[in-house]
């Protein structure tokens, strides 16, 4: 489904900025890719580079989804492919509902892919139904888009767009960090719910523990730049233990 | 190989298009350009005026005249254009053949009723079906009035000025100019000089009007001016929403609109009014537009309330103070603003509030954006006179910027003069952040619908106070307006 070969990154407009120093990421339907490092090696770079953040420049490498590049395309080109990202710090819009905002992107997909718009009697009962599974307080989706929401909020904000716009390609990016145990289940439960034979994700995490939630098929180590390590889910629990200083040592040695 | 891979921002985002912009061919009555004293008797005598209202539009005009050689038009607003050739001017353009008001939707020129459907104005039966009473003031004249009848069984008085000169001449003696005097200021002494046309209503004491009332204003003629004038008077008691939109063909040559509006809510009586002015702002490159210089005035009574919104995304040129004098105990004013510009356009527009009652309260919401090369200056007086004890004032003045060739200004002042005043005021300016268009966009919304999105969101404390079909239109009027100015 999703193939990144050797993929190179700056940050735009910035000499010497270079964030991924060749990527190579192989993710097959269905699957649950988990990718995890210590601060700065990349991570979050990694998924917006995926989404066609405008601040970040591709200079080398490759990126396919279905076989076709996808580095010409747009953010929103991306999102009609069955993209989606979860964000780390999901933006604030003052006076835009949840529920107006999600009906936009709907349509907005619908429109681009020739299929016809949902009904907003229809749409209604949708939201309704995946606000309640979300857990998210109904009164929040009342207010504007993430604005005074807390860290947990808008990430069960996230989690609430990503179980209406059914993607086929997920990206979370460190959902889980700011959460308390039940949101983190909450979010998990999502995941695995959504989890089918169409459907990949990219779990971006920095700890292991929302990996006891969701099993990953395989885990990669991203550090400086780099995967310097993939495996199945025992990897997971490897990092738990013994963090990340093995990879930061190889990783200085080979710089 | 290196291969070098930007997402474009130049999404295909067409050149900020005006699609209002058609000329109607009509045949036009017009007096010789230029303005004198034999042109303001021909415009008087035109529309068959009493001797009384020849007369004080002399007086307009002379003081007018007295103001031009003394040089005294206006130069503090933040506005730039060469200077107005006031002999350059058509005073008076009439369609041809409507010297006399149609007596009915037969009697109107059909190329007329043509444009208005191009300009989506439910006239005709559409009028009634949506609930909306339209009076049309094509260049200077009112074209129709609709839902006369049923109003009138009210005893709601809704028609062209020039009618409620001829069959309500009481009325219009006993407020014209009573809020808005001719020696106002320079443009007000204009329009009352030339003004051809505009609105009048009157709500008897006790009576809520059922229905939005409406007029739809359109300059039509090459190198003419619109002078209308409004007269709204709500009688002890009485409520009633009106609404005006506004639009223009497109021409290179600049227009002048110089409108008067005069708001009289007496004891207990509310109004609430609301415009969209859409006039051709120019073309992208600066030229051409409509240099509106409007002067909006409501005297509020004991307990009564007047409320001003207004959604300003046209002309060159906008210079514009919707004001309320709060002279009754307990009365309220409002005012709640969206101003867009972009590509050359300038506005300098805000309020007045004078608290002179006690109890007097007001509210100040206003919204600048700023896009292209637009400027765009909020000017605001908030005034407490030394009687009107614990009068309150919350004034909350937002600008966001849309790219970064483009101006906001805020000069508010503040004059009190009692000690029990309570005033709060809030700023804020701010940009569209690239975190927020990039959360829109991976959610599939293109670049124009993220921006557009994000400016309603950010107008929506405005846009909410408007009448749900008139909101719409709004709405989509700043996503036209912004066309352009994005990527």
């Amino acid at each position: 489904m999703l193939e990144i070969k050797n993929l190179h990154t700056s940050v735009l407009d910035i000499d010497d900025s270079e964030i991924l120093k060749g990527i190579d990421l192989s993710v097959g339907k269905g699957e649950i890719h988990a990718i995890m490092g210590p601060n700065g090696s990349g991570k979050s770079t990694l998924a917006n580079v995926l989404m066609g953040r405008f601040d970040y420049v591709v200079t080398e490498g490759e990126i396919t989804l279905d076989g076709e590049s996808i580095l010409d395309l747009r953010p929103d080109q991306r999102a009609h492919l069955g993209m989606f990202l979860a964000f780390q710090y999901p933006a604030e819009i003052p006076g835009v509902r949840p529920w107006q905002f999600l009906k936009a992107a709907l349509d907005s997909k619908a429109e681009a892919r020739g299929e016809e718009k949902m009904t907003v009697r229809n749409f209604s009962k949708l939201f309704d139904e995946k606000v309640g599974a979300v857990g998210i307080n109904p009164t929040l989706v009342k207010r504007s888009l993430n604005e005074g929401f807390s860290g947990g909020e808008k990430k069960r904000n996230e989690m609430l767009q990503l179980e209406v716009l059914q993607p086929t390609l997920a990206i979370l990016d460190e959902t889980d960090s700011g959460l308390d145990v039940d949101a983190l289940r909450i979010v998990a439960e999502g995941v695995n719910s959504m989890r089918s034979p169409g459907r990949s994700f990219i779990v971006v995490t920095h700890y292991q523990r929302l990996l006891n939630y969701i099993t990953p098929d395989v885990v990669h180590i991203l550090v400086n730049g780099k995967i310097v390590n993939t495996g199945g889910p025992e990897l997971a629990l490897e990092v738990e233990k013994d963090g990340y200083k093995k990879y930061l040592v190889t990783s200085e040695a080979t710089a | 190989m290196t291969n070098q891979n930007t997402i474009s921002r130049e999404s295909d985002l067409s050149g900020g298009e005006y699609k209002w912009g058609f000329v109607t061919d009509v045949e036009t009555d017009l007096a010789p350009k230029g303005l004198s004293e034999d042109i303001v008797r021909l415009i008087s005598s035109k529309k068959g005026e009493p001797e009384w209202l020849l007369e004080w539009r002399l007086k307009a005009y002379r003081y007018w005249v007295g103001l031009n050689e003394a040089d005294a038009e206006p130069d503090w607003a933040m506005i730039e254009y060469p200077k107005i050739d006031y002999q350059d001017i058509y005073y008076y353009a009439a369609p041809k053949g409507t010297n006399e008001a149609p007596k009915s939707l037969d009697d109107v020129d059909p190329k007329m009723l043509e444009t208005f459907e191009k300009l989506g104005i439910p006239l005709q039966e559409r009028a009634a079906l949506a609930g909306v009473a339209v009076d049309a003031v094509f260049d200077s004249i009112s074209v129709a009035t609709t839902m006369e009848k049923q109003l009138g069984e009210l005893g709601i008085i809704f028609c062209s000025f020039s009618e409620a000169v001829k069959n309500h001449p009481d009325l219009i003696k006993k407020y014209l100019g009573s809020v808005v005097p001719y020696t106002d200021n320079f443009f007000a002494a204009l329009n009352a000089a030339v003004f051809s046309d505009g609105s009048f209503v009157y709500i008897p004491p006790g009576v809520r009007c059922p229905i939005e009332l409406m007029t739809y204003f359109r300059i039509n003629t090459e190198g003419s001016g619109q002078f209308e004038r409004t007269l709204i008077v709500a009688d002890k008691g009485a409520y009633v929403s009106y609404l005006e939109g506004c639009t223009a063909p497109f021409r290179k040559t600049s227009q002048l609109h110089a409108a008067t509006v005069e708001l009289i809510a007496l004891d207990d009586a509310e109004i609430k009014y609301s415009t969209i002015q859409n006039w051709f702002p120019g073309t992208p490159d600066g030229e051409g537009g409509v240099y509106n210089f409007v002067t909006k005035r409501g005297r509020a009574d004991r307990n009564s309330k007047i409320s001003w919104t207004q959604v300003e995304t046209g002309s060159a040129i906008t210079w514009k103070y919707p004001s309320v004098i709060l002279r009754g105990d307990n009365s309220v004013g409002e005012f709640f603003s969206v101003a867009l510009v972009n590509n050359h356009q300038q506005a300098d527009t805000g309020t007045k509030m004078i608290h002179i009652g006690k109890n007097t309260k007001s509210t100040i919401v206003s919204k600048g954006i700023s896009a292209g090369k637009g400027n765009n200056t909020y000017r605001g007086q908030v005034q407490i006179m030394p009687g009107a004890e614990n009068a309150v004032n919350h004034t909350q003045c937002d600008s966001l910027l849309v790219g970064d060739e483009c101006g906001a200004h805020t000069v508010p002042y503040i004059e009190v003069r009692n000690p029990t005043a309570r005033l709060e005021h809030e700023a804020s300016t701010s940009k569209v952040s690239d975190d927020q268009l990039f959360y829109l966009m991976a959610r599939g919304l293109s670049e124009e619908e993220a921006h557009h999105m994000i400016i309603t969101g950010w107008s929506r404390d405005v846009i909410k106070e408007l009448p749900f079909e008139f909101a719409l239109e709004a709405s989509q009027l700043l996503k036209v307006s912004l066309e352009g100015a994005v990527g």
